[in-house]
């Protein structure tokens, strides 16, 4: 379990990005961080992990403050962790299996990671996440040589080798076509929900985060303003977050996707059977 | 304004004082080009210079047909040229790779102090020419190969350094991020996030180097340093005109093939 206390992040050049935020994450339970451009949702995420050191505040994960870590410490807790990107950060040079296999370094020594050498157990569990992504014919592929929507499994992939208590995932569907978004968001709640995961999900497509979280938090300027169920999003909510915009036609028109999406489904599904 | 009316602005990709101060300068240019052929010339003798077509005609009737049977003594000095170009790269390598991860600002353990002194030691290697180096060498250890290998080696760690570096501050940070994210340690997060972004870099540049190398090695041997560049000497010095066509037909030949080769490793790998 997760819980946060009063976190705040002010950087060097006087810029408050993260203003006395708290919350907690109980088990299994998929939270959508909304908010505009520079509200310091990336920067809430990182401070969670310390790619971005927090400037106070406390992170607890499992009776564990985070920020006060020292670096071998922080590292022990970094492996339980998993963290998903929005441009995958996989390393595009190596292959698929490798990049899942990345998600063990926490766990070997340098010498059988640089030899590739990781225990047998990682890599049966390596195979079987990678089946359970739906990659499993491409698991010696270059990571380059792949889709976006197959390069973001791949990043999940490698989260989840971590065998992790906390998934960090930093807008997973901003490069991916709106129907790949919404496969990936799916797959990323099935997985919470199979593994009692809590996932902090940082995400700019409000229609998206709606639909596939439990919870929203929304910040605006480094602060809360909105915490509750995704039903709570009123027309009021969204204004105070983000400012004028005509939010019941941006919904309705992305209803109207989803439907047409499942319309698609079902014609695909016909077409099949009659084969 | 609309656009219809009959005083549309005029527009001028200059203005008339930025025109006149272009054509100011133009004019500054070709009195310094005059002024400058002027002095360059004062001391030529220009009986030469229109001999220059004839001297060259003569020597080149000295020098066709090349002597071939000199072929049979050259054999040893071109191995040794390609030797020492070669051993002299991987002898750099092995020292311009541990530079470029002190010298990269984003790999460096010390910014104020190992930066610095690798970034200095990549200058001062790259503002001295293997030919100097090789002077210097051939000096302190005497005539010979180990004098030309380390002159190419001391050469190419700036040449082969600098450019590592670059590459290595040019790689995708959130590779980086996403590896220190697993929990991975120092040497991990350098063997999987920056070492497989850098491989396709640092592959082109030593290839590149080598082949060089093989060219400045030819030349090595004037001052002592070994190599097909001492019988290109002695050939000189004799006046022996055939042999020094043959070895310079020679060398073209080798840095020809080390293009080719230097060529077909970079598309390879890139």
């Amino acid at each position: 379990m997760l819980r946060i206390e009063g976190l705040t992040k002010t950087y060097k050049t006087g810029d408050k990005a993260l203003s006395d935020v708290s919350f907690e994450a109980p088990q299994g339970q998929v939270i959508g961080l909304i908010g505009p451009s520079g509200a310091g949702k990336s920067t809430l995420i990182r401070c969670i992990n310390r790619l971005v050191e927090p400037s106070s505040g406390a992170v607890w994960l499992n009776e564990v403050n985070l920020p006060t870590l020292r670096s071998g410490e922080l590292r022990r807790a970094r492996r339980r962790i998993g963290m998903i990107f929005q441009e995958y950060a996989l390393v595009e040079r190596l292959t698929v299996m490798e990049n899942v296999l990345s998600g063990r370094l926490g766990y070997v020594g340098f010498w059988r990671s640089f030899t590739r050498r990781y225990p047998g157990a990682d890599i049966a569990n390596a195979y079987r996440l990678l089946d359970r992504v739906g990659l499993m014919a491409h698991a010696d592929k270059r990571a380059d040589a792949l889709s976006g929507g197959q390069r973001q499994r791949v990043g999940i992939a490698r989260a989840l080798a971590q065998n992790p208590e906390l998934l960090l995932i930093d807008e997973p569907t901003a490069s991916l076509d709106p129907k790949t978004s919404r496969q990936i968001m799916r797959l990323i709640v099935e997985i919470c929900r199979e593994r009692n995961l809590p996932a902090i999900i940082n995400i700019h497509d409000v229609v998206l985060a709606q639909q596939f979280s439990d919870r929203i938090i929304g910040l605006q300027s480094g602060r809360m303003v909105f915490d509750g169920p995704p039903s709570g999003l009123t027309e009021a909510v969204l204004t105070q977050i983000y400012g004028e915009e005509d939010w019941t036609a941006m919904q309705k028109g992305a209803s109207e996707d989803a439907e047409a999406e499942a319309e698609e489904k079902a014609q695909a599904e016909k077409m099949l059977r009659a084969l | 304004m609309s656009i219809a009316s009959a005083e549309t602005p005029i527009w001028q990709h200059r203005t008339p004082r930025r025109r006149l101060m272009l054509w100011a300068g133009w004019l500054a240019c070709v009195a310094l080009f005059v002024w400058c052929w002027e002095r360059m010339t004062q001391r030529t003798i220009w009986a030469f210079v229109w001999d220059a077509p004839n001297a060259a005609a003569d020597i080149g009737s000295r020098a066709f047909p090349p002597r071939w049977s000199y072929m049979e003594r050259l054999w040893g000095p071109l191995w040794d040229t390609i030797n020492m170009a070669t051993l002299g790269t991987l002898l750099g390598i092995v020292m311009a790779v541990p530079l470029a991860f002190l010298a990269a600002s984003n790999t460096t353990p010390s910014r104020l102090i190992l930066r610095p002194i690798a970034l200095f030691i990549i200058v001062a290697s790259r503002s001295i020419n293997s030919l100097i180096w090789a002077l210097l060498l051939v000096s302190i250890l005497g005539p010979g190969i180990l004098a030309g290998i380390l002159a190419i080696a001391l050469r190419s760690i700036g040449f082969i350094g600098k450019l590592l570096y670059e590459a290595i501050e040019e790689t995708d940070i959130s590779q980086v991020e996403a590896i220190t994210a697993t929990g991975a340690s120092q040497s991990q997060i350098l063997t999987y996030g920056i070492v497989p972004q850098v491989l396709p870099a640092f592959y082109g540049i030593s290839v590149f180097r080598w082949d060089i190398n093989i060219r400045e090695s030819s030349i090595l041997g004037l001052v002592g340093a070994g190599g097909i560049g001492a019988q290109l000497n002695a050939s000189l010095n004799t006046l022996a005109w055939p042999q020094v066509s043959l070895i310079i037909l020679v060398i073209l030949g080798t840095v020809i093939v080390s293009e080719w080769v230097s060529a077909k490793v970079r598309h390879a790998v890139i």
